[in-house]
C-alpha cells in the first residue's frame, strides 16, 4: 500500500489533490484508492491535512495514518519537526519551495524533492493555487501513477474551462521535477 | 469487486454515492434541509433536479421537521419520497419519525451519523440514530460508499414491500464515510428499473378511493395498530434477505442480509461492530490471525429489525465477545451491547462480553485500538468473575472503565 499525506492551508486545494491522485490510480490504472481530508470545518488559511491510500486490493482501513511514504507540503511554513514525524523512515518530502536547502537539517536521512510550485501556478493561472503543480511533482517523484493517468484525472475532476490550464500546470511541474531527478 | 462492463466506475464520497443511488431509484419528491455532514447528498440531488438528470420535485424546506412532514405528504399520495438528515436535525424530526412509521409510509432517509450537543460537535458517532431506535424505522448501517449506493436502491425495495410498508433509515458514519472518496460501481438505470418496480401502496390518499388517514384511536384498538407495526418489522427480516439475494443475482454484490461476518466461523474472540469502523476491524482481524489468534468481526447491518438469531448463533460458540459502541446510554451501557446481550440471554452457554465505548464525537479508532480490544477479549475468560464484571464497560483511548 502507498500512503500519501497532503499538508497545506485551507484554500490551496490539498484535498482536491488527494482526490486527483485517487482518481488517477482507481479510474485510470485499475487500482483501489481512498482519499479523505482531516475532517472538520473548512477554514481558509488554516493548516489542512488530506490523505490518499493506494493499493492493488480493496482498502478497508479508514483511520488516519502516520508513517506516510510521501508527505506533500504545499506551504513551506508548515514544514517543521512535527510534520516530519508523520513520514516513514524511508519516506520522501515533496515540498513547495524556491529555497529548499534551508530545510535540509529537518529531513535527516530522508529526501526532500522541491519545486517552486507557486511560480509555476502564477505563470499559468496567475493565482498561487499550487495543488495541481504539487500533484504533478509528486507523480514525477514517485511514479505512483503515469503522467497520462494524472492528466486524465484532471479531466475527470475539473470543468473544461479550468481543466486545460491545470493540465499544463501538471505537465510543467512533472517535467521540472523529472529534469531535476534525472539531471 | 465484480467488474461489470455495463457499470460506470466513479471515485466519489459516501454522500455522493447516496445521491447517485437516490437518482437511480427515481423518487418523485425530495424534501430536505442541509446539515453537516449530510449536506453534499442534498446539494448533489438539487443539482441533478436542476440539470434534469433526475425528474423529481425538490422541496427545500425550512427545517427538518418540515422535511419529514413534506415526505409524509408525498408518501401519502403514493409518491416515492426521499429525505436526508443528521444529528440535531434527526432529533428535530423525532415526532415525524413516529408519525411516518405509524402511518406505514415507506419513506427512505439517509442519516449522516453525527454526535449530539452539548458539547456541540459536527463529528461522527452513533448517538443520533441509536436514540431513535424505538421510532419504528428500519435501521441499516453501511460500511462503505458502494454499500451506501446499493442499500439506497434496496431500501425502497424493502420499505415498499406490501408486507413491510415501513420507513427505512440508511446510516453512514459522518465524515469517515460521508466525506471519504473511493471507487464505486454505478449500475445502469435499466437494471435498477428491473429490480425496483414503481411504488404502489394500499395506504393512499385518493379521491377515487377515499380513506381516513392520520386518524385517532381509542384504547380499544390502538394496540392492534402497534402489533401490526411490530409484525411488519419482524416480517421485514425475510424481505431484507430476499432483496439482498435478488440484488446479488442482478448486480453481483451481496451483503449477506442482517449481519455480515468476517472470519467468524472458527473464531474464539469476536468483535461486534456497526458501520465503517468495521473496515478498520477487518485489518485488525488479519493482523491477529497472522499471530495465530482466532479473531473475527460480526458487523451488525440492521439494528432494527434486530438480527437476534444470527447474533446468537454466531456468538454462542465464542470464548468471549466484544461490542464496539459509538454510543452510550448514560447510566447503563452502549445500546448495541444491550441488544446483543438480550439476544444471547436464555442460551445454555453465554460467553463473556466486554463493551468498548469508542469513537464518540469523532475520535479516531485505529487498527491498534482494535487489536487491544482483541487482547482484552483473550484475557477476560480467565479472569475472576467479580474482576470481569468490574471492567465490563471500557472507554477506548481513555484508560478508564466503569466499575460496577
Amino acid at each position: 500500500m502507498i500512503k500519501v499525506r497532503w499538508l497545506g492551508r485551507g484554500g490551496q486545494g490539498g484535498f482536491t489533490a488527494s482526490r486527483l491522485l485517487g482518481k488517477a490510480a482507481s479510474l485510470f490504472e485499475g487500482k483501489y484508492a481512498m482519499a479523505f481530508p482531516s475532517f472538520g470545518p473548512e477554514r481558509r488559511g488554516a493548516p489542512v491535512l488530506a490523505f490518499t491510500r493506494i493499493d492493488d486490493k480493496k482498502i478497508t482501513d479508514r483511520s488516519e495514518f502516520d508513517s506516510a511514504d510521501y508527505l506533500v507540503i504545499m506551504d513551506e511554513s508548515l514544514l517543521d519537526e512535527s510534520a516530519m514525524t508523520s513520514l516513514s523512515s524511508e519516506g520522501k518530502v515533496i515540498l513547495n519551495s524556491a529555497a529548499p536547502q534551508r530545510y535540509s537539517s529537518l529531513a535527516g536521512s530522508r529526501r526532500i524533492i522541491a519545486l517552486d510550485a507557486t511560480t509555476v501556478a502564477l505563470e499559468i493561472i496567475n493565482r498561487p493555487i499550487t495543488n495541481t503543480a504539487m500533484f504533478g511533482a509528486l507523480v514525477a517523484a514517485s511514479n505512483i501513477v503515469t503522467l497520462n493517468s494524472a492528466l486524465s484525472s484532471i479531466e475527470a475532476e475539473m470543468k473544461p474551462a479550468i481543466a486545460a490550464k491545470n493540465k499544463d500546470i501538471v505537465k510543467k511541474a512533472y517535467d521540472l521535477v523529472k529534469e531535476m531527478i534525472d539531471g | 469487486m465484480m467488474h461489470n462492463h455495463k457499470n460506470e466506475s466513479v471515485f466519489v464520497s459516501g454522500d455522493e454515492a447516496v445521491a447517485l443511488g437516490v437518482r437511480l431509484s427515481r423518487p418523485h419528491v425530495i424534501s430536505a434541509y442541509p446539515i453537516t455532514p449530510q449536506t453534499i447528498v442534498v446539494e448533489r440531488l438539487s443539482e441533478m433536479v436542476e440539470d434534469g438528470s433526475l425528474v423529481a420535485r425538490y422541496i427545500h424546506v425550512e427545517s427538518e421537521h418540515s422535511a419529514m412532514s413534506a415526505a409524509m405528504g408525498a408518501s401519502s399520495v403514493g409518491a416515492r419520497a426521499f429525505t436526508a438528515t443528521s444529528s440535531q436535525g434527526l432529533l428535530y424530526m423525532a415526532e415525524g419519525l413516529h408519525y411516518a412509521s405509524g402511518g406505514r409510509m415507506p419513506i427512505v432517509m439517509m442519516n449522516a451519523n453525527r454526535s449530539l450537543a452539548l458539547p456541540w460537535s459536527i463529528f461522527g458517532d452513533h448517538r443520533d440514530s441509536m436514540s431513535m431506535l424505538d421510532s419504528g424505522w428500519i435501521q441499516v448501517y453501511v460500511e462503505d460508499a458502494q454499500e451506501a449506493l446499493d442499500m439506497t436502491i434496496q431500501a425502497y425495495r424493502i420499505a415498499e414491500d406490501s408486507s413491510v410498508l415501513t420507513p427505512l433509515m440508511i446510516n453512514l458514519d459522518g465524515f469517515i464515510l460521508t466525506h471519504t472518496y473511493e471507487l464505486v460501481e454505478v449500475p445502469p438505470q435499466e437494471e435498477v428499473d428491473s429490480y425496483l418496480p414503481p411504488f404502489s401502496t394500499p395506504n393512499k390518499m385518493s379521491l377515487e378511493d377515499p380513506k381516513s388517514m392520520g386518524f385517532s384511536t381509542s384504547p380499544a384498538d390502538n394496540m392492534e395498530f402497534k402489533y401490526q407495526q411490530h409484525k411488519a418489522m419482524m416480517d421485514s427480516r425475510e424481505v431484507i434477505k430476499q432483496a439482498d439475494k435478488e440484488y446479488a443475482e442482478i448486480f453481483g454484490r451481496s451483503y449477506n442480509g442482517l449481519i455480515d461476518c468476517y472470519q467468524c466461523d472458527n473464531a474464539e474472540y469476536i468483535l461486534v461492530t456497526a458501520g465503517s469502523v468495521t473496515g478498520t476491524a477487518r485489518v485488525a482481524v488479519d493482523s491477529m490471525r497472522s499471530k495465530g489468534i482466532k479473531a473475527g468481526v460480526l458487523r451488525i447491518r440492521f439494528m432494527r429489525p434486530f438480527p437476534e438469531q444470527e447474533v446468537r448463533n454466531t456468538l454462542a460458540g465464542a470464548a468471549s465477545y466484544g461490542v464496539l459502541d459509538k454510543d452510550i446510554s448514560f447510566g447503563y451501557e452502549g445500546t448495541m451491547f444491550t441488544n446483543v446481550n438480550s439476544a444471547l440471554s436464555g442460551t445454555a452457554h453465554i460467553p463473556r462480553g466486554i463493551n468498548f465505548i469508542g469513537g464518540l464525537g469523532g475520535r479516531d479508532i485505529s487498527v491498534q485500538d482494535i487489536e487491544e480490544m482483541f487482547e482484552a477479549l483473550r484475557l477476560c475468560p480467565a479472569h475472576d468473575y467479580t474482576e470481569y464484571r468490574k471492567n465490563r464497560i471500557r472507554f477506548v483511548n481513555m484508560g478508564v472503565s466503569i466499575h460496577e
